[in-house]
């Protein structure tokens, strides 16, 4: 395939700020925004605790599949060594937190900067390395990160694993819940609304990012490589910068994952997590602020929904792994496969390039209902 | 010295198991420019197939190693014609993801189809041995070196013929491919059969004794990633000493590392490669034996 072929493709995902199309009024996106605001403030009394606890867990995955997304979605940088940098995260934080009692708001942003740096250090080999040749080395940093997390066990609680702290801001205690402006939230309540408050920056952050030079940066570097740096994109600085974010992103996830689970083990972090990041970026829709988090909503909240119904689904097992027995965990890593080879066919920008096919088939029908009124057709 | 020599054949052998891994990489590699990720997990799933005609089915383990092969090279053939066809002249990028799409519906498939408990890879050796010269030489291992060697040959012979020539040029260019009638859609299902044969043969070899057979042989093949990357992704002579290098690399560091570096952890040996590989690629970006290919704007 040609060089420039490749550019006309890769460079087909726009970024963009939402699902709406940019010629969309910006009443209606204001309006789109505001409903999302307030269905993710009131969902926490809306639902019950099994769905309370898969939201969470879908927040805090949106946290870390953003990060991949600014490295692979934006600046087309291929890793699935994610999970390293989540699980970095979240032995900062059992460090920090368990064994060293430091407060919440030490050991959750220390997360995000160890992981940071260990994504500086290993970013140059990105700058040497390219394409499918990033893609192994990547996978090489899951292998050798398992390698320490089982090993080191001063820093991870060895093979087997190490407990993370609840966070606990001053009064603010997470493990017994607390009172609110006179609302009762429990333990899940609370999480959900600090995963949502730091997923929501998160989400401002990429965005502007993507909105400013850097992220034109990152954009040039992703549909050509040489080409932008014969335009004067420093491409060294560039991709650094992509992974310094994105494995900052990942910890702080994993961090927070882990410390919501409460217990973690080193075999964990494996190539399969980063292959459901992977597949969370692509079925959401790359290079978005929302694509991450709705491929989020559908990697973690799927198997959530098989365990729901495995009662009713006779050919779905809620038991261990055996012959003939096809369990939750199985049949929706069969559907993450399934869903990411029919979206990169069918419709290569995600979930959220579906929702920009419908919101301008509605558009589509708007003007054309306008252009008949204007030519003196009658429409009723 | 023994302790040398035995570490050595060992390290031969897994070499030359390497080696058939690297070399069903290479194959798609060298057809299509991509690397596919989903060849560790069509080596399990040759190698649960083969065991379980082995075992549950009764058949003889050579018939039975044909069988297998034959199904997972169905499986490669399969995806070209079902999936990748369509992504003809997509980004090495979508291509790629595409191959992780199958990994993750092969890797979950097996425990549902032969269940996930430890088996046996079926061959007929076990762990029976030679004993020559002070050294224990498993069969199987050694089974393993004559099996590679064998199709290493075939595939150096199919790689000078008509079909290899056609093979190359699609690799080279394929909008130019086409222009001179090489029927792309075709030499690119046989290099998927290809890659799923030499997957189920590898496969059955890597559970071998003194290993056996679990879900997790598919990361067992990750291992050979170093493998081709030493030798270079478009040299097969490359792949193929890459195997060996890693092989050796990988039961010395088992051997020896025990005793002399134990800070660095118990099970070393599995890291091992792919700090050799990272610190290679350091130097070399593209292997010991890759080319670095042209830039044009």
């Amino acid at each position: 395939m040609t060089g420039l072929a490749v550019a006309a493709r890769v460079g087909d995902a726009p970024p963009s700020r939402s699902l709406l199309p940019k010629d969309a009024r910006p009443g209606w996106r204001r309006l789109w925004l505001a409903a999302i605001a307030v269905l993710g403030l009131l969902l926490p009394f809306m639902v019950n605790g099994y769905w309370l606890a898969t939201a969470v867990f879908v927040l805090i995955a949106a946290i870390g599949a953003l990060g991949l997304d600014v490295l692979t979605g934006r600046t087309g940088q291929i890793s699935l060594g994610h999970a390293f940098f989540l699980g970095a995260g979240a032995y900062t934080g059992g460090v920090l937190g368990g064994r060293y009692g430091l407060s919440a708001a030490l050991w959750i942003p220390a997360a995000a900067v160890v992981a940071g740096i260990l994504g500086g250090l290993v970013g140059p080999t990105a700058l040497r390395l390219r394409g499918l040749y990033l893609a192994i080395v990547t996978i090489g940093l899951v292998f050798i990160g398992q390698h320490v997390f089982v090993n080191v066990s001063y820093l991870s609680g060895g093979p087997g694993g190490e407990a993370l702290p609840v966070p606990r801001f001053g009064r603010l205690n997470f493990a017994t819940g607390a009172h609110v402006g006179g609302l009762f939230l429990n333990r899940d309540g609370l999480y959900y609304y600090l995963a949502l408050v730091l997923l929501a920056g998160a989400m401002v952050y990429v965005s502007n990012v993507g909105h400013s030079r850097p992220g034109r940066a990152m954009s040039a570097v992703r549909d050509r490589e040489l080409a932008a740096a014969v335009l004067g994109v420093d491409v060294a600085r560039t991709k650094v910068t992509a992974f310094v974010l994105s494995s900052m992103l990942a910890g702080l996830s994993g961090a927070l994952y882990g410390s919501f689970l409460g217990f973690v083990v080193p075999t964990q972090w494996n190539l399969t997590l980063s292959i459901q990041y992977v597949v969370m970026i692509v079925v959401g829709g790359m290079a978005t602020v929302w694509g991450p988090v709705l491929g989020a909503a559908v990697v973690v909240g799927l198997p959530a929904l098989l365990q729901n119904v495995s009662g009713s689904l006779p050919f779905l097992a809620t038991g261990t792994n055996n012959h003939g027995v096809l369990t939750v965990s199985d049949a929706s890593a069969i559907a993450y496969g399934v869903f990411l080879i029919v979206f990169l066919l069918v419709e290569p920008r995600g979930i959220v390039g579906l929702g920009r096919r419908f919101a301008s088939l509605g558009s589509w029908f708007a003007t054309t209902r306008q252009e008949k009124k204007a030519d003196g057709v009658n429409t009723d | 010295m023994t302790t040398f020599a035995q570490l050595l054949f060992a390290g031969i052998a897994l070499g030359s198991v390497y080696a058939l891994v690297a070399l069903g990489f290479t194959v798609v590699f060298r057809a299509t420019r991509v690397i596919n990720f989903a060849q560790g997990e069509m080596l399990a799933f040759g190698a649960f197939l083969t065991s379980w005609l082995v075992l549950s089915g009764g058949l003889p383990f050579w018939l039975a190693l044909v069988v297998g092969a034959g199904v997972t090279a169905g499986i490669g053939l399969a995806f070209q014609a079902l999936v990748l066809r369509f992504a003809l002249g997509r980004p090495d990028f979508t291509v790629v993801m595409l191959t992780l799409g199958l990994a993750a519906i092969l890797q979950s498939a097996i425990p549902p189809l032969f269940g996930s408990n430890p088996r046996a890879n079926g061959d007929p050796w076990g762990a029976s041995a030679l004993h020559a010269a002070g050294l224990v030489l498993n069969w199987v291992q050694i089974w393993s070196i004559v099996t590679a060697v064998v199709v290493l040959v075939a595939f150096y012979w199919f790689n000078r013929s008509h079909f290899g020539l056609a093979m190359r040029a699609a690799a080279a260019d394929e909008e130019a491919a086409l222009a001179v009638g090489i029927p792309l859609r075709r030499v690119f299902a046989v290099a998927w059969a290809l890659a799923g044969l030499v997957a189920c043969i590898g496969g059955v070899f890597v559970a071998g004794f003194p290993s056996t057979l679990d879900p997790t042989v598919g990361n067992v093949a990750l291992l050979a990633f170093p493998a081709i990357i030493l030798g270079g992704i478009d040299s097969t002579t490359g792949a193929v000493l890459g195997g060996f290098l890693i092989g050796a690399v990988q039961e010395l560091t088992a051997g020896y590392q025990p005793q002399y570096l134990s800070w660095l952890g118990h099970n070393f040996y599995l890291a091992a490669p792919y700090v050799v590989m990272i610190l290679v690629l350091l130097v070399r970006p593209y292997g010991l034996f890759g080319s670095r290919p042209a830039e044009r704007l």
